[in-house]
């Protein structure tokens, strides 16, 4: 217990302190104006928006991916598997100029995409492709240990039974798996408010449009406005914290029902 | 951290008489001169007793004198290709006038990011920024004294710039001057003033050509504004910009500082893009200083100051002129003068005064740029 809370002090909770100071030095007022400023307000908006539907896609697709990674056997199934990790060692940067090259006018995609008259990049929906790719492996790598404990045996008596295959997976596999895919979910949307590296390449970063909430502080910063972007990266921080205790909260409360 | 192995560091010759060396006579004027020489001998004040001890002496010179020195250039971006041929020229220079090897060792980024890392504790010695203000921010924080740009020639910039058009080969929208920048249909790429020095750059060249033809800021203010209509993307740096025009194909024509726009061409090929000269624009003067906390925490201060004095010798003037900045003097302006378009030019104190004032009413929270972008 006490090696769990000095570690969990000196790596999470004391810097996170300094930036909670840092917004506590700034006036109220000022700090009220700075937050609430309409350009700040826009980049909130965007920021939690882009995640959670990141975050929703990379549900349906993770589970997918897990559950044809465990159920199935085919050649190169290692690689794929090794594959999923790949979103977390690459440096976001790295796959930011990737989608961007990718999907601008002249790039593969992009030039398919041009014909159809949709863009991309630079705008919202770019940003959400560069978060599906951050989460991806988050979702996929919850999933699949509990998925793979599941004993196909179960759904094939629930079969037997007389379930339909809608039945047998909304009464026997989703209870079991909701947590692990809530989590995933979670932590793939946790992850996505505060992405940068990746998002900055691709969403044009146009006030009000595309600039996200990360932005709004390196902006501040760049301004030499240290205050301000404590500030902005307060309320971020108070945002992500009070959505992950919702979703703890849910996870729990589902857990009980379940039991 | 970066092995310091001295604290004071002085060549075995006398230091008044090597104070002479630091000038460049050709382009500096008497009055200049004696002001520099006077900050020079106050400047080594710490070391100036014990140096001339020595020196007087001649003895313990060699004893004293390290064999090896370190310098930390703190700069912005596009600087990279330059400073990498003025750093040798300066230690080979240095090796024959002193004996001692140094080393300089560059770092760059964006300008206020650089400004920012050398406030947050990155101990450099010199900083070579792309404006004025990072400069003054790093003042702010009592590193330098707030009168630094007045210690060398020229405001302190021994090389400038300016902005400049670069538009794909052929120049099919017909681009040639800043009216043609808001016309409909015409897709602009500048960064973004608040995290790039550059952009900044960009942006009041724009509004300094409005103000200069029609005598108003309003007309300025407005005709920014259309301008930034036209741009779909804010890059936070110079460099992003210049990809996004020339890898990803993005835009009609790219706002960029003249040196950018010749390396956009030697390394994508003329074959591809041109540069437009536009017929007014600003001279860019990106500044150079001293960290004096530092370089009196390091001993490095002599070396510092004859590092930053250099560049305005014609040895490396010349290397500023190949690397396409506009060199101050006269001689190496001359020699390479096909580089360099004919543009009429305007300064930062001629229109907007100060930086910081200028930062102020465009930059800042609240400022004409953020007016320009409404929910």
């Amino acid at each position: 217990m006490g090696y769990t809370v000095f570690y969990l002090s000196a790596i999470v909770i004391v810097p996170l302190s300094t930036l909670v100071f840092g917004a506590f030095r700034m006036d109220p007022q000022a700090f009220i104006s700075t937050v609430t400023s309409p350009r700040v307000l826009a980049s909130y908006r965007l920021s939690l928006s882009t995640a959670l539907v990141a975050a929703i896609f990379n549900a349906v697709a993770g589970f997918l991916t897990a559950w044809t990674l465990v159920r199935y056997r085919f050649p190169g199934r290692k690689v794929l598997d090794a594959l999923v990790d790949l979103p977390f060692a690459l440096p976001t940067a790295v796959a930011g100029i990737c989608f961007a090259t990718l999907y601008s006018p002249v790039g593969w995609i992009g030039q398919i995409l041009a014909k159809a008259d949709i863009q991309l990049i630079n705008a919202p929906s770019g940003i959400v492709v560069a978060l599906i790719f951050i989460g991806f492996p988050f979702v996929v790598r919850t999933v699949q240990p509990v998925l793979s404990e599941l004993e196909p045996e179960m759904e094939e008596s629930a079969q037997s039974l007389g379930a339909n295959r809608w039945q047998t997976f909304r009464k026997i596999l989703l209870p079991h798996l909701f947590p692990a895919l809530l989590t995933g979910v979670t932590l793939a949307f946790a992850r996505a408010i505060g992405e940068y590296g990746s998002v900055i390449f691709i969403a044009g970063n146009l006030p009000f449009k595309t600039e996200i909430a990360p932005l709004m502080i390196m902006t501040k910063l760049d301004q030499f406005d240290y205050d301000g972007a404590s500030a902005v990266a307060f309320v971020l921080l108070l945002i992500s914290f009070t959505m992950l205790l919702v979703l703890n909260g849910i996870q729990r409360w589902q857990q009980k029902a379940y039991q | 951290m970066r092995p310091r192995l001295h604290r004071v560091s002085h060549p075995p010759v006398p230091v008044l008489s090597e104070s002479r060396f630091f000038f460049y006579e050709n382009f500096l004027s008497t009055e200049i001169n004696l002001t520099m020489k006077h900050f020079e001998i106050k400047a080594s004040r710490l070391t100036a007793g014990i140096v001339l001890f020595s020196s007087l002496l001649g003895t313990a010179a060699h004893a004293a004198a390290p064999a090896n020195i370190t310098l930390l250039n703190v700069s912005y971006d596009p600087t990279r290709e330059l400073y990498q041929s003025e750093n040798a020229s300066f230690a080979s220079y240095w090796k024959q006038k002193t004996g001692q090897t140094v080393t300089i060792n560059q770092s760059h980024g964006g300008s206020g990011k650089q400004a920012r890392a050398v406030i947050d504790g990155l101990e450099a010695d010199v900083v070579t920024l792309a404006l004025a203000y990072d400069i003054d921010a790093i003042a702010d924080t009592k590193l330098l004294s707030t009168n630094w740009q007045q210690k060398l020639p020229q405001n302190s910039t021994p090389y400038t710039s300016t902005i400049v058009f670069v538009v794909r080969k052929g120049n099919p929208k017909g681009i040639k001057n800043w009216d043609d920048l808001v016309k409909p249909g015409i897709s602009v790429i500048t960064p973004n003033p608040k995290t790039s020095g550059g952009a900044r750059w960009n942006y009041l060249a724009a509004w300094g050509y409005k103000q200069k033809q029609t005598k108003s800021a309003e007309q300025a203010k407005a005709f920014v504004k259309a301008l930034y209509k036209n741009v779909p993307v804010l890059d936070t740096g110079a460099r992003g910009s210049t990809l996004t025009f020339s890898q990803r194909g993005l835009g009609d024509v790219l706002i960029a500082w003249e040196n950018e726009a010749h390396l956009i061409l030697k390394e994508f090929g003329s074959d591809k893009f041109e540069i437009v000269a536009p017929p007014v624009s600003i001279l860019a003067e990106p500044p150079v200083a001293v960290v004096d906390k530092n370089v009196e925490k390091h001993g490095t201060r002599k070396v510092a100051e004859a590092y930053l004095n250099f560049l305005y010798t014609p040895q490396a003037q010349e290397i500023i002129a190949q690397n396409s900045y506009r060199p101050r003097s006269a001689a190496a302006y001359k020699k390479y003068a096909s580089q360099f378009p004919d543009i009429k030019l305007f300064t930062v104190k001629e229109l907007f005064g100060t930086w910081r004032q200028a930062q102020k009413a465009h930059f800042n929270d609240g400022g004409t740029f953020d007016q320009i972008y409404t929910p």
